[in-house]
């Protein structure tokens, strides 16, 4: 075992996996060179002849009808244009699950910041000067602004259920019964490249759209419910997105191919960081209850668990959010009597949307958190108590999926250990930490993860996504597909995986730019899903391409071999393309109605080893240093898989004690970088990764999906490593100083002798209380 | 120095941020880090003497304040990151007058001075008359801050400063304590004279915690006076909420703080 | 405050004729082409309009143009605005420094300045460094290790 992306490698082989030469190398990123430059270009870089700048009305208010709308004084400017929702071509909806987002505000406003009108003009400070001078009379309504308030009158935008095994024998069986109640708040993406979109009407009168975007064939179909015509969608390279620019560059694109419709010309809307805090979707706040029955040994006998995800004020995605919320809410632990009640709420908030981990960052702290509970009470070490209950090979999920192939929880778990020395170092902080003295805190945490790559069930067995490979020079193979790179590094990882498939070199593969015009619809750059499911189908593309070029004679050994028969091929019948679509592996269902079977085919799992200095004066949590070990199932690029491993697991930091986001009346309190903050070089941690690669069928080379994983734990490990450094229980997420201490004066604590003694040292909290 | 109207403008750190939020638009601009009676650190007859419109980067540079003022080095190395530093002044952190500026309660600490000047020419003021309430100082409309001056320090003098900011860096205080005190030795026992203790973020602006100054004035070094002074800081501010923190976890950390800062004197 | 004001962009002379508020990142950006300066906050947090003023690194977003009259600025689109530079740009791509790139532009200037003014800058002194350049992607883990990288690669003095 290496560390530090070292990889430790499963000496079992599967015989359909060919081991080539590029993939688990690490080449330069394409877009590299570029970027470190400053010659890559982002939508807000793009120049456009006779472009004008957009811009937005927001709602000042979270709940309130709309009585009237005067924009008089806006059009004394005779250039500015205003539009509002009776402006529309078409229905005044940006579908995705339910039909229930406007594109524009109409009668009635019900979250802060929502839109209400546009305006474009021929520069930006005329069109924010516009915004200023559009008139909208409100009536306020009283809204419901959090979750507390959601419960006493819910309003159910999704819901959804998991039982197995009988939960009352379970219980009856259990010698403890713990219950726990976990919280999590907003959670602001903060890519560094706000949201922007450009729309222009081209020279052939269509409408394209080029932008800051994960999905181009969301924004394609958004617009043409619109507009009713085809429209063009092109991702500009793109500044980040972990979630964020999956569905809310729908309603941009759309804002701005109105503004273009109407003036003829380009349009560029590009948010300055106030407004996307404010306007743009973040992290479903939860609140997820358990009750647990253990035996003696803390064996797992029943799960009883409710998740409630806060949807803000309309549906987007958050029925599907719930679902993987739901599906992860037992951790990844094998209990044979389950039952799991997921409902989202609505709230008067900005729609909760998609963040890295969709829901399952929220459940799995909850779950580890109560693990932890259960640890303690049965008088074992967090790391002992999981060893016991962690899925092996064999063992069933809550929806009744049989775990077949690459389950890695033991092995996370023990690579940790190993790296670590985690169970002697938490005994010992435990031991000495109520006679403890000096202000620096040191604590040990640890948290198991789980997450399911690809879409939900049967989602891609619907989908069959097309992915193209094209045969366009002899030295050169295409790759057409709409997956988006926003920083991961898919372009060079998806050229690794096809080369291999083909036995080229990367440089003979070139990723195309996802461009509606150019790429089939191979799917939306979520869920963990690129690697795997795209990979995974184009993988097969290249070998189809390799067997078609061979012309049914043997296919080419060597690169220069792949040149000559391309070359002949190209001059006898000229470019070949090979069309793949998603195969689903036999026997794999899942039933949608009863939440039973295959979930995901293929699961990452991961360890968080965090550990961590409070300062017991201010209640200051740094990470000192945080090991992961990730079982990624073939790491096609390790330099990249570490850097989402990294990046990911910081941005769960952040959201375990740093990334506080409250509302008043509906209203962030915190919407800039100043207030709202996230991690900097001297907050993030001294990173030792290690990838384990036990690989699964289902993914190209065995690999599984990583984008997601690394946020699932972070949180919870940090907070249980504060619990061991001070003795204070948080259940909430962010464990911000103001938490903890509140948590320390309510005793939310180990109980008062088990509290870290600097904590109680002098005289320090009787005034408070 | 340019228009009678005219804003001055150091760093810009505060002013471009106001400006770019608001959209407001100024007339003429003069720019201080151009004047030469605002430049550069120089040793005054006991006094260290600042020009106003020393960046913090030049500020934690200078041996002179690092000999003298070692707490203001401190502090400066807190303020923003390398960006902010390099273009951030002293002078413009005194104007701006937050409750959270991070040299103000250092200064309060060290018992500075400032040099002002108006049209009415030029004035001494000590630091701590200088704030009058929520970004309220005695500063004339137009008026310049040229010089700010810090005593040298003496041999037996304490200095110690304690920021709590929202992160590890590049943040903005939730709490800012700063601790001048002399250790004199009365019947082979430790004590304090001497005692300033300026703290930020706890009220409407940069403040000395003037009670709990005179508990320990003359009071005995050791864990004993560190705790009394921790509740009696407590009990004389009354912080607010907001977007940052809140009063009880503010109130409860300047106790701590101050606590910790005079327990260090006996380190 | 309409006006022309003449600055030294990248070693070229350049003029800016408009209003002297006008910041250092939209007279880049929009009257001078340089894109390669990023705005992600507009209020000094973020650090991606990064630039370099005689030498010191500044949030572009911050300065205004006036104060620029007669001095020298230095984009990432200056290959030379740091010995060192190209060097750094490169190791940043091979170690992984670099995902989404919207950071990418002030955190390479800036490190560049460190590792011209520091001889054997450690990981405390990399950090302190990067404060005021915000990264979500990396975690910052692999843009340390650039930094390392270049910093062994030196010659080690006599001791
Ligand atoms: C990202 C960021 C981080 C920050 N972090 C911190 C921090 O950690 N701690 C902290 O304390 N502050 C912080 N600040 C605030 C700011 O940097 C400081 O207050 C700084 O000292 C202001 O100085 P300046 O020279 O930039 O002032 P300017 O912005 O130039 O001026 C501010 C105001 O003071 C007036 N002024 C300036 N100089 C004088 C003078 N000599 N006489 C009279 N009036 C004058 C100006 O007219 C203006 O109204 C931060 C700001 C940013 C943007
Ligand atoms: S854009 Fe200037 S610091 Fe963020
Ligand atoms: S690489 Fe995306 S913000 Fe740093």
């Amino acid at each position: 075992m290496r560390g530090n992306q070292g990889t430790l490698r499963r000496h079992e082989t599967m015989a359909h996996i060919d081991h080539g030469r590029m993939v688990g190398t690490s080449p330069a990123r394409t877009d590299g060179a570029q970027k470190v430059r400053g010659l890559c270009r982002y939508v807000d870089d793009l120049e456009f002849d006779g472009l004008w700048h957009g811009a937005t009305v927001r709602s000042p208010h979270a709940c309130a009808r709309i009585v009237a709308i005067d924009a008089a004084a806006a059009l004394a400017d005779p250039d500015v244009v205003v539009l509002t929702a009776r402006d529309l071509p078409g229905p005044n909806v940006l579908r995705l699950i339910a039909d229930d987002w406007p594109v524009l505000a109409d009668g009635r406003v019900n979250h802060f910041a929502e839109p209400v009108a546009l305006v474009a003009a021929p520069t930006r400070e005329r069109a924010r000067a516009a915004v200023g001078r559009v008139e909208v009379r409100y009536e306020v309504e009283r809204g419901i602004h959090d979750l507390d308030q959601a419960l006493a009158s819910p309003r159910i935008l999704a819901s959804c259920r998991i039982e197995r095994g009988d939960l009352e024998a379970g219980f009856a069986a259990a010698t403890h019964v713990v219950e726990g109640v976990y919280d999590t708040a907003h959670q602001e993406h903060v890519y560094i490249e706000p949201q922007g979109m450009v729309a222009r009407p081209t020279a052939q009168g269509e409408l394209e759209v080029i932008g800051s975007l994960q999905c181009p064939y969301y924004v394609q179909k958004a617009l043409a419910l619109l507009f009713d015509e085809p429209v063009r969608v092109r991702q500009a390279p793109t500044g980040g997105g972990f979630g964020g620019k999956e569905e809310f560059p729908d309603a941009i694109a759309a804002h701005a191919a109105l503004l273009a419709r109407r003036v003829g010309r380009p349009v560029k809307i590009v948010y300055d960081r106030h407004e996307d805090m404010q306007a743009t979707p973040k992290r479903h706040p939860s609140r997820v209850r358990h009750r647990t029955g253990v035996d003696a040994a803390g064996k797992l006998c029943a799960m009883e668990i409710e998740v409630i995800l806060d949807g803000g004020a309309y549906t987007t995605l958050s029925g599907v959010v719930l679902s993987r919320a739901v599906l992860h809410a037992g951790g990844a632990y094998a209990c044979p009597n389950v039952r799991i009640e997921g409902r989202a709420l609505a709230t008067n908030t900005v729609p909760s949307g998609a963040f890295r981990g969709f829901g399952a960052p929220q459940t799995q702290f909850a779950v580890e958190r109560q693990m932890d509970r259960i640890a303690r009470l049965i008088g074992t070490d967090p790391l002992t108590l999981r060893e016991r209950n962690a899925y092996r090979l064999g063992d069933v999920t809550p929806t009744g999926q049989v775990l077949e192939e690459s389950v890695s929880a033991l092995e996370c778990l023990a690579a940790a250990q190993a790296r670590t020395d985690f169970k002697r170092r938490w005994h010992e902080i435990e031991d000495a930490r109520a006679s403890g003295e000096g202000h620096a805190l040191h604590g040990i945490g640890l948290a198991l993860s789980w997450h399911g790559a690809g879409f939900t069930g049967e989602g891609e067995q619907r989908m069959r996504s097309p992915v193209r490979l094209a045969l366009v020079a002899p030295d050169c193979v295409e790759v057409r597909v709409a997956a988006c790179d926003f920083g991961q590094g898919t372009t060079i990882v998806l050229s690794q995986i096809v080369a291999d498939a083909l036995g080229l070199p990367t440089e003979m593969v070139r990723v195309v730019d996802p461009d509606t015009s150019k790429v089939p619809d191979s799917g939306p750059t979520v869920a963990s899903r690129t690697v795997m499911v795209v990979g995974g189908i184009l993988e097969r593309a290249g070998r189809r391409l390799v067997r078609e070029l061979g012309q049914g004679g043997a296919p080419p050994a060597s690169p220069a071999e792949f040149v000559e028969l391309a070359r002949a091929y190209l001059t006898q019948h000229g470019e070949l393309e090979v069309e793949e679509r998603f195969e689903p592996a036999p026997g794999q269902t899942f039933d949608e109605t009863t939440y039973t079977g295959t979930a995901y085919s293929a699961y990452g799992w991961g360890v968080h080893v965090a550990e961590v200095r409070v300062d017991a004066d201010t209640l200051a949590t740094r990470v000192e240093r945080a090991t992961l070990v990730f079982d990624v199932g073939k790491a096609i690029h390790p330099v990249l898989c570490a850097g989402q491993v990294e990046g990911g697991s910081l941005q769960a930091f952040g959201f375990g004690h740093l990334e506080d986001l409250r509302l008043s009346e509906g209203r962030p309190l915190q919407d800039s970088l100043s207030t709202y903050v996230i991690p900097t070089a001297v907050d993030a941690p001294d990173f030792d990764t290690i990838l384990i690669e036990n690989p699964t069928r289902s993914g190209p080379q065995g690999a599984k999906g990583v984008g997601e994983l690394p946020m699932d734990g972070g949180g919870p490990a940090l907070v249980a490593a504060i619990e061991n450094a001070t003795g204070i229980v948080a259940t909430r997420a962010p464990a911000t100083p103001e938490v903890l201490l509140e948590d320390l004066l309510a005793g939310r604590t180990l109980g008062p002798e088990a509290v870290a003694g600097a904590l109680q040292a002098g005289e320090p909290l009787e005034g408070l209380r | 120095m340019g228009a009678p109207d005219a804003v001055a403008v150091a760093g810009c750190t505060d002013l471009m941020v106001v400006d770019t939020a608001t959209g407001r638009r100024h007339g003429a601009v003069v720019d201080l880090q151009r004047l030469p009676e605002l430049a550069g650190v120089r040793d005054d007859g006991g006094w260290i003497d600042i020009g106003a419109a020393v960046s913090f980067s030049q500020l934690r540079r200078e041996a002179l304040v690092a000999e003298h003022a070692p707490i203001l080095v401190q502090a400066a190395a807190t303020i923003g990151g390398w960006q902010i530093q390099n273009r951030a002044t002293i002078g413009g952190n005194i104007a701006n007058a937050s409750p959270v500026g991070d040299s103000l309660p250092v200064l309060l600490a060290l018992g500075a001075e400032l040099v002002l000047a108006s049209s009415s020419g030029e004035r001494r003021v000590s630091y701590a008359d200088f704030h009058r309430g929520y970004r309220e100082t005695v500063l004339e409309p137009g008026g310049l801050i040229v010089r700010v001056r810090v005593p040298h320090a003496l041999p037996d003098q304490f200095q110690g400063f304690k920021k709590v900011g929202t992160r590890e860096a590049q943040a903005i205080s939730k709490v800012v304590v700063a601790l001048s005190a002399r250790r004199v030795e009365v019947g082979g026992q430790e004590h304090l004279a001497d005692v300033r203790l300026g703290a930020g973020a706890v009220a409407a602006m940069p403040i000395r915690l003037r009670r709990t100054e005179a508990l320990l004035e003359g009071a005995p070094v050791g864990a004993d006076t560190a705790t009394r002074a921790a509740r009696e800081a407590r009990a004389e501010v009354n912080p607010i909420d907001d977007a940052r923190s809140t009063a009880r976890y503010r109130a409860h950390v300047l106790g701590r703080v101050v606590r910790r800062l005079v327990g260090d004197i006996s380190a | 405050m309409s006006e022309g004001w003449t600055l030294s962009v990248n070693g070229e002379e350049r003029t800016f004729v408009g209003d002297g508020m006008t910041r250092l990142l939209d007279v880049l950006r929009e009257s001078l082409g340089l894109v390669g300066t990023k705005e992600g906050c507009g209020e000094g947090e973020c650090g991606s309009c990064s630039v370099l003023l005689d030498g010191d690194v500044v949030c572009s977003c911050l300065v205004p143009v006036f104060q620029v009259e007669g001095r020298d600025v230095r984009t990432i689109e200056d290959a030379t605005a740091v010995p060192g530079l190209a060097a750094l740009q490169d190791t940043m791509v091979t170690e992984g420094g670099v995902q989404c790139g919207a950071c990418t532009p002030g955190i390479v200037l800036t490190a560049a300045v460190l590792l011209e003014r520091s001889e054997r800058p450690d990981r405390a002194a990399i950090r302190e460094a990067l404060a005021g350049n915000l990264c979500r992607c990396t975690g910052y883990e692999r843009i340390f290790r650039a930094v390392e990288k270049l910093v062994d690669q030196r010659p080690r003095g006599a001791l």
